[in-house]
């Protein structure tokens, strides 16, 4: 019995990170549920069409999972720069941008073997990505501007680049009634995983996410960012280049940005246009927070995510409930898993010392 | 006089106009924030509560039949809006900018949720005085049609001056946005007063919805609102927590704003979505040019998290 009490003791303060948000998650959904009662819809129904549309058979299985990609990959350019206290929530911007110049990559490619294309795509994307977000991490270390603030900027004024650049510059005049680039070559689309119907993507999502884990967990300039996160001052009297951190991991979280938007553009649209601007920027903002910027808790929740945003089209024809449904859903989510903050080390019996005395 | 004599003076004309019909949503929510961020706290969610707040003022005027009316519902949104925001930051180890960002989405959220039956029908405007009576000249005309919501903004601005200035609430909140133990030395309790002041501001930030969907643009829709409420929080600090600065920093940002449709009346139409990003580049351009990488802002309430 002792012995039990102390085994989970040691394990307490370990599940304390998994259990609070995994309950603020549930009391977000809770308070979905009854806000869709007060409005006179089941939320039994909405939850099971949810089930369906997202996870219930093979087919939303696959078209859940072909929506992760971006989401983990928006979400990893939130999650880097939090390891240095930084809330960067500008990924949008980085997704259009790196998609573009994927696209405009591609066209001037035209006719080059995949092989040699695609990696120079995905290198346009990634750097457009890096350059964006990673101005963002300049001006806070070199000016002292608001990461959070300029980032949020810069995404307006990346979409309106898009914008203009498609329509002007960069158009296929076959294009009429929505301006684009040119359609990709066909050697130049990225196909789907082998066995499955969804695209390489989710592929380079999940080993992204893997590399991120690693590079925080295992490494010295992992181990260097959550020093400078913790205390700025303690890190530069430590002599780290705090400075070099701050820029490296806004850029590394852009060029996960832009990668999305290579994905895009190469695996699902063909061509780059205002199709690009989808929100998959914000829903990563969600789903960083929600995994607590852990890398590897980001991979499960993007997908339960994609697989509510799935089934939208769903819920909107069986329930008469309007698209922006999720949207809510999302928001009592968010919301509650901010304010679960507050929970941490209230619970005596996740407090390892206060067990061993009792 | 025709419309085409004016020539290139109809750019300036248009965006005078343009710059006092784009900056009263501006001027309303960055003294909302203003207020908010004197007292020591930031609400960035106040872009969420300005797009609830103009489905919210558009439905109910729609439903009563009176502009006012629609106003007074969407600033009352914003108060409750503004006191959940207060409320959730008082517990310890919330951060108000992460919450401000959760309330953002989940406000855009809600307005597209419930605003859905009301794309379509028309609801009354809010009325316009003109001032442009002693010209022939139409666009002159046109460019001093003044909405009642700009001059009520210009008296808010001066009410808000005098009471930082001049008044007991003005210097208690002033207190508690610059320093917490100084606030409780004096018996005061910071959370009320934060709390007070991040739903007062939050009203402000729905009275700004309001006139965007029931003045200019005149209608609601999802894709109402280009950040005003956001750009209002990089506004107050480029105003330095001043209510005057932020007056003329909104008319700054309304003429940006109204550059791309005055060109646009012209026949320049090319570049528009560059002219249509002005007020973020201008917004950026700003937020790089007052910030400074080694001390405080100067003349920020020092409990404000941003800038500690």
């Amino acid at each position: 019995m002792a012995a039990r009490s102390r085994s989970f003791a040691a394990l307490a303060p370990r599940l304390e990170p998994l259990i609070i948000p995994v309950g603020a998650l549930l009391g977000g959904l809770l308070a979905f549920s009854i806000f869709l009662m007060v409005l006179g819809k089941s939320p039994v129904d909405f939850f099971s069409l949810v089930y369906k549309a997202g996870f219930g058979t093979s087919f939303s299985w696959q078209n859940t999972l072909s929506r992760v990609a971006p989401l983990l990959l928006t979400a990893l350019c939130v999650a880097l720069p939090a390891r240095l206290g930084l809330v960067v929530i500008g990924g949008e911007g980085a997704v259009v941008l790196g998609g573009l110049a994927a696209a405009v990559t591609g066209n001037a490619l035209a006719g080059v073997a995949g092989t040699v294309g695609l990696p120079l795509m995905m290198l346009a994307a990634m750097l457009t990505g890096g350059v964006w977000i990673g101005a963002v991490g300049a001006l806070r270390y070199r000016r002292g501007v608001n990461e959070t603030i300029s980032s949020l900027l810069m995404a307006y004024i990346g979409v309106a680049l898009l914008n203009h650049l498609v329509e002007v510059t960069f158009r296929d005049p076959a294009s009429l009634n929505k301006p684009s680039t040119a359609p990709l070559d066909e050697a130049l689309r990225v196909g789907s995983l082998p066995g499955m119907d969804v695209h390489w993507g989710f592929g380079a999502g999940i080993i992204a996410c893997i590399i991120a884990w690693v590079l925080i967990e295992r490494t010295t300039w992992g181990f260097a960012a959550r020093i400078a996160g913790g205390n700025i001052r303690a890190a530069q009297i430590q002599g780290l280049p705090v400075g070099w951190l701050i820029i490296g991991f806004t850029a590394l979280g852009g060029a996960c940005a832009g990668l999305a938007g290579f994905f895009e553009v190469s695996a699902v649209h063909g061509s780059a246009n205002a199709s690009l601007v989808s929100g998959y920027g914000y829903t990563g903002i969600l789903i960083a927070f929600l995994a607590r910027h852990n890398p590897l808790a980001i991979i499960p929740v993007a997908i339960l995510l994609s697989g509510f945003e799935a089934s939208s089209g769903l819920i909107q024809r069986r329930m008469d409930l309007p698209d922006a449904t999720i949207l809510v859903l999302e928001g009592f989510v968010f919301v509650a898993i901010l304010v679960a903050e507050t929970l941490y080390g209230r619970f005596s019996i996740f407090q390892p010392k206060a067990e061993a005395s009792a | 006089m025709s419309e085409s004599d004016l020539g290139l003076w109809a750019v300036p004309l248009a965006m005078l106009g343009g710059a006092i019909r784009v900056s009263t949503p501006f001027l309303f929510v960055s003294l909302g924030e203003c207020l908010t961020e004197r007292s020591g706290r930031i609400n960035l969610g106040l872009e969420g509560t300005l797009v609830f707040g103009a489905m919210a003022g558009y439905a109910v005027a729609y439903e009563s039949g009176s502009a006012w009316v629609g106003v007074l519902a969407a600033a009352g949104s914003g108060v409750l809006f503004g006191l959940f925001h207060g409320w959730v930051c008082k517990l310890p180890r919330v951060n108000d900018i992460a919450i401000g960002i959760a309330l953002m989405l989940l406000g855009m959220g809600l307005a597209f949720f419930f605003g859905k039956p009301y794309v379509q029908p028309q609801a009354p405007d809010l009325p316009a005085i003109s001032f442009g009576w002693w010209s022939d000249i139409p666009q002159v005309k046109a460019a001093l049609q003044v909405n009642a919501l700009f001059l009520i903004g210009i008296v808010l601005t001066i009410a808000m001056w005098w009471m930082f200035r001049f008044t007991r609430i003005g210097l208690i909140v002033r207190v508690v946005g610059d320093s917490s133990d100084a606030a409780r030395s004096m018996g005061l309790n910071t959370n009320v007063v934060r709390l007070l002041a991040t739903g007062a501001g939050g009203a402000l930030a729905g009275v700004a919805g309001a006139y965007l969907s029931l003045y200019y643009p005149g209608s609601w829709n999802e894709g109402l609102s280009s950040g005003q409420g956001l750009m209002a929080v990089a506004l107050v600090i480029f105003a330095r927590w001043s209510p005057v600065n932020c007056f003329w920093a909104a008319l700054l940002f309304g003429g940006a704003g109204a550059l791309g449709p005055a060109l646009q009346s012209v026949g320049v139409s090319s570049g528009y979505y560059l002219f249509y990003a002005a007020p973020y580049v201008l917004t950026l351009g700003l937020l790089i040019a007052t910030s400074s990488p080694n001390r405080a802002l100067e003349s920020a309430p020092r409990e404000l998290s941003i800038t500690k």
